[in-house]
């Protein structure tokens, strides 16, 4: 009996076996059924293998274009594939590249179309002016602009008043 | 503190709720319908990657959003941690926590409302999944209800945004109104007539997906089946339950022509099923789960064609939820082995079933249906 081929992640058996051609040089990989279908080998459009090639010679950044890591939380491209899940809110803009190809065969359309919550972004654009009016004022008080300043100051005193009693922040 | 909340679980058992006091006894083929909203705050790392501190750190405010929200007045509150193994079980074949909150470990909580129409998951997949159980078929309402609690909630919690993509779920396939609206169907007749492979090809083109009872990959014991959309982005909420409700009602219709079906060509096979299904529960000894299930669903396919009258409906919805192992065990006062617990449950459904109107097979059809 023949040596059986190890999966070139993990060094189970392989039972995936798989040749690319990358710039005229034959590359070859042997993988578990766990590690192949972690890469995403059943679906060949979302595979590829230099990304597999550079997690093998244990480089965790992979080749993929834009960003690799979550400034936000720390995810990666590389958990993603594994878990299937995002690590935060911040992974959808730091992951688009990922993201944006998978929306057309997952749901019937690319945009929402739906319930937008609009108190919450009310207060999140009441929020992000307050913090503008803010920086202008202290800039102004800096740079002895005395009549800008009181323009802020009487703005913030008024979106201070459009915010709820109990809203947060 | 183990103690309290103990108690407070068994509080929950003595209150009435629609789905086990009789809401759903007018229905014919939907038992229940339920709509789940996901969300997640914004600036805080999704439960499955976020560490036990953070995930602590997220559960407080959110559970204070839920606890002050106007439905959710004196709600019932649980630590996932804090509950014993039957406890959760219970709450699962409630449907009031998913089985992936079960095995919650730490740092996750379910908040249910007196009624138990309503329940927030908190730290399942995302911060909140927030459901409401409606018994029937109430598509609209369900939505709607569950729109004002979201809206409630927003007042209090900055949700996870963007203008394009929806709101932001752990899981893409969430993504936009990160809304599931399902239906629990009792389609015995289809499946007797073996159809239901063919109804869940034409339901999965339609954009529309089929589960078992209890969700991804539960079987499908007594024929009862969740049916609910795929897809989240790309229509709106009204849009998804618009066309969800089209879809049950074509389905409802064809369970109802399977029966007329079923009574017209082999109505003697149909009744032998039924009357059998009936002397079983009255005089077995040892009954597993799935077969209890599928007796109680036939003879709820018995009430819907008039063989017993329309008020043991509600008693046959109840005994579906209390046969299950969780609440039987619970009732017990302790973990049983599997067959001590097919004793038990053979024993309980005989005691059920010594008062129960015999079937009057002159009167079928006379029914609703």
């Amino acid at each position: 009996m023949s040596n059986p081929l190890k999966c070139s992640v993990c060094s189970k058996p392989a039972t995936v076996h798989l040749t690319q051609i990358v710039n005229n040089q034959v590359h070859k990989v042997d993988l578990c059924e766990a590690c192949a279908q972690a890469k995403g080998v059943t679906d060949p459009g979302g595979f590829s293998l230099a990304d597999l090639l550079l997690k093998a010679s244990l480089n965790p950044e992979p080749a993929a274009s834009g960003k690799a890591r979550c400034e936000k939380c720390g995810f990666t491209a590389v958990d993603f594939k594994k878990l299937g899940r995002f690590g935060c809110p911040a992974c959808y803009d730091t992951f688009r590249g990922i993201v944006d190809p998978m929306l057309e065969n997952m749901h019937s359309g690319v945009t929402h179309t739906g319930k937008v919550p609009t108190r919450a972004l009310e207060r999140k654009s009441l929020y992000d002016r307050l913090t503008k009016l803010e920086l202008d004022l202290s800039e102004a008080i800096k740079s002895e602009r005395y009549e800008d300043a009181a323009r802020a100051r009487d703005e913030i005193s008024q979106v201070k008043q459009n915010f709820l009693p109990d809203a947060p922040r | 503190m183990h103690r309290a909340r103990s108690t407070s679980i068994s509080a929950l058992l003595e209150t009435p709720s629609e789905l086990t006091d009789g809401g759903a006894s007018k229905s014919a083929v939907v038992l229940m319908t339920r709509v789940r909203l996901a969300r997640n705050l914004s600036g805080h790392s999704f439960p499955g990657w976020a560490k036990p501190a953070e995930r602590e750190k997220t559960l407080e405010p959110c559970r204070d959003a839920v606890r002050a929200a106007a439905p959710m007045r004196r709600s019932f509150s649980f630590d996932i941690a804090e509950l014993g193994e039957l406890e959760r079980q219970i709450l699962v074949e409630r449907h009031l926590i998913s089985r992936e909150l079960s095995s919650a470990k730490s740092g996750a909580g379910v908040v249910i409302s007196r009624d138990q129409a309503f329940s927030v998951m908190l730290n399942e997949e995302d911060h909140l999944r927030i459901q409401v159980l409606r018994a029937g078929l109430n598509l609209r309402k369900a939505w709607s209800a569950i729109n004002d609690l979201d809206s409630a909630l927003e007042e209090r919690l900055d949700f996870a945004f963007s203008p394009t993509l929806g709101y932001l779920t752990a899981c893409p396939t969430n993504l936009g109104t990160a809304m599931r609206a399902s239906a629990m169907m009792h389609l015995p007749a289809l499946v007797i007539s073996n159809q239901m492979e063919k109804v869940v090809r034409a339901v999965n083109q339609l954009g529309m997906v089929v589960r078992g009872l209890f969700g991804e990959g539960s079987d499908a014991s007594g024929s009862i089946f969740q049916i609910s959309n795929q897809t989240t982005l790309g229509e709106s909420e009204e849009e998804i339950i618009k066309r969800l409700g089209s879809v049950l009602d074509s389905i409802i219709e064809h369970e109802l022509n399977a029966r007329a079906r079923l009574l017209e060509s082999d109505g003697a096979k149909l009744f032998d099923k039924i009357g059998r299904a009936y002397g079983i529960l009255q005089n077995s000894h040892v009954l597993n789960s799935g077969e209890a299930m599928n007796l109680l669903s036939l003879l709820r396919l018995g009430v819907d064609l008039g063989l017993f009258p329309d008020s043991s409906r509600s008693a046959i919805d109840r005994l579906l939820i209390e046969a299950q192992p969780g609440h039987l065990q619970y009732a017990q006062k302790g973990e049983l082995e599997p067959g001590q617990r097919d004793v038990l449950r053979a024993e309980r459904l005989r005691s059920e079933f010594t008062s129960f109107a015999r079937p009057d097979f002159g009167a079928a059809g006379a029914g609703k249906n």
